[in-house]
């Protein structure tokens, strides 16, 4: 049986891929709501996944996925900053929807009564997602469709707990009133 | 409370993120408020939905093949196999034949199977990889490897010790089909594997940490185990000794 020469490296990337590779959707799906664009995201996911590899050596310990995640933000940040003609306002970035979610601000005066929330699909769940303003998108995406908890999301974007749950609440407030606004809507 | 401040923890209350003391008042608030209560609701009812619905995104083939393209070859498949045959000449055949697979352990080749046993661990918490047969029943679990695995690894119900049983499942190490035990505790997976050894004198515990999870390996009664999860090494610990009573006791 052939036998390789004792290289650091093969043995290394292996261990990165074993390590990374598995949270490639993950990594991508972040991307995907992070920039909403599919074309950007993949070169995000690529480049993120080329400076992990870079900084593999000192990756150490922390759980693998919000490491990757806090890389995969710098990316995207990186990202936003060249798309210099694209507004930086918290609010008119949801752009095509902006009709039907216009009451969001108005989220904690509205409806005090139970609403029982309809049923939505994937897609049209994704687009509410997708209309919430950052950095509230960010943290709705990490907390509900990656699992994290508030202190790995807290490390992810460098803010401190308490920032997570204010922005957690708001974008969970402005879900909600979207959400019901469309159910206005479409009665 | 007031109402502005049990808003930002009721979200709190619903992740599970709040200690016994705070999710008591939050809890006290809302059975007095029905407006908090409407919401607390709304805000269940909407997490339900988002956790029913796929959110998810899959990488594209081809984003997965230019991501692969770019990091530098490996060219490492051809290394040799670690957990060997059970022995030379015609008890191989005879054990091949029956799919016997036993393990030979070299110490320098540890390091390799624990990097292996990261990367089974790993794989196995991608969605849909974790059992091959889902039930919290070890009267369920132990039977499905018959015939699967040369080994019947032994299988308990830790539950009443804080660990959940949640599966089996047949996962590949070093090239070799091995069981997996799969416990979970709050949301930490623990995935023990079990190879038998050629070495059967028992070998006492130890703890090591590889890429962030934490191993814990050991040998008793013929089988090698490795007990891997993301859980502190302290509970790792207790897994493992509640594990080998259980054995002892059952």
């Amino acid at each position: 049986m052939p036998s390789h020469a004792p290289d650091e490296d093969p043995e290394r990337t292996r261990r990165f891929r074993d390590a990374a590779l598995p949270y490639l959707d993950d990594v991508y799906t972040l991307a995907r709501y992070l920039l909403r664009d599919q074309s950007d995201a993949e070169d995000a996911v690529q480049e993120c996944y080329l400076r992990a590899l870079k900084h593999f050596d000192s990756y150490r310990g922390a759980a693998m996925k919000p490491w990757l995640f806090s890389i995969l933000r710098n990316v995207c940040h990186a990202e936003f900053a060249r798309r210099v003609n694209s507004p930086v306002s918290t609010i008119d970035d949801s752009a095509g929807q902006a009709d039907d979610v216009a009451p969001i601000w108005h989220e904690t005066q509205a409806s005090p009564e139970a609403q029982l929330l309809q049923r939505r699909d994937a897609t049209a769940i994704r687009r509410l997602v997708d209309a919430l303003a950052e950095p509230f998108r960010e943290t709705l995406v990490l907390r509900e469709i990656q699992n994290l908890s508030y202190r790995e999301i807290a490390e992810i974007v460098g803010a401190p707990v308490g920032t997570v749950m204010s922005r957690l609440a708001r974008a969970r407030a402005m879900l909600r009133a979207a959400w019901m606004a469309e159910e206005e809507h479409s009665k | 409370m007031t109402c502005d401040e049990a808003e930002i923890l009721l979200h709190a209350l619903l992740d599970g993120e709040l200690d016994a003391g705070h999710a008591r008042e939050v809890e006290e608030h809302i059975a007095g408020c029905p407006r908090c209560a409407a919401l607390l609701k709304d805000y269940r009812a909407m997490g339900q939905a988002m956790a029913d619905s796929d959110l998810h995104f899959t990488a594209p083939a081809h984003l997965r093949q230019r991501v692969e393209a770019a990091l530098p070859s490996t060219h490492t498949p051809s290394r040799r196999a670690v957990l060997k045959g059970f022995a030379m000449g015609s008890a191989v055949s005879a054990l091949a034949a029956t799919g016997v697979v036993a393990i030979v352990l070299r110490r320098a080749d540890e390091q390799r199977i624990m990097s292996d046993v990261v990367s089974a661990h790993l794989r196995s918490l991608q969605a849909g990889h974790l059992t091959d047969v889902l039930s919290t029943d070890q009267h369920t679990v132990k039977p499905w490897f018959n015939g699967r695995l040369d080994v019947a690894p032994p299988v308990v119900d830790l539950t009443a010790q804080g660990f959940t049983l949640i599966g089996g499942r047949l996962d590949t190490i070093d090239g070799r089909a091995i069981g997996a035990i799969v416990y979970r505790r709050r949301t930490h997976v623990i995935n023990l594997f079990v190879a038998q050894t050629a070495n059967v004198e028992p070998r006492t515990a130890t703890i090591e940490t590889v890429q962030g999870f934490n191993i814990r390996r050991w040998s008793a009664r013929g089988l090698s185990y490795w007990a891997v999860s993301d859980l502190s090494a302290d509970e790792l610990a207790d897994f493992g000794n509640k594990f080998e009573t259980a054995m002892r006791v059952g």
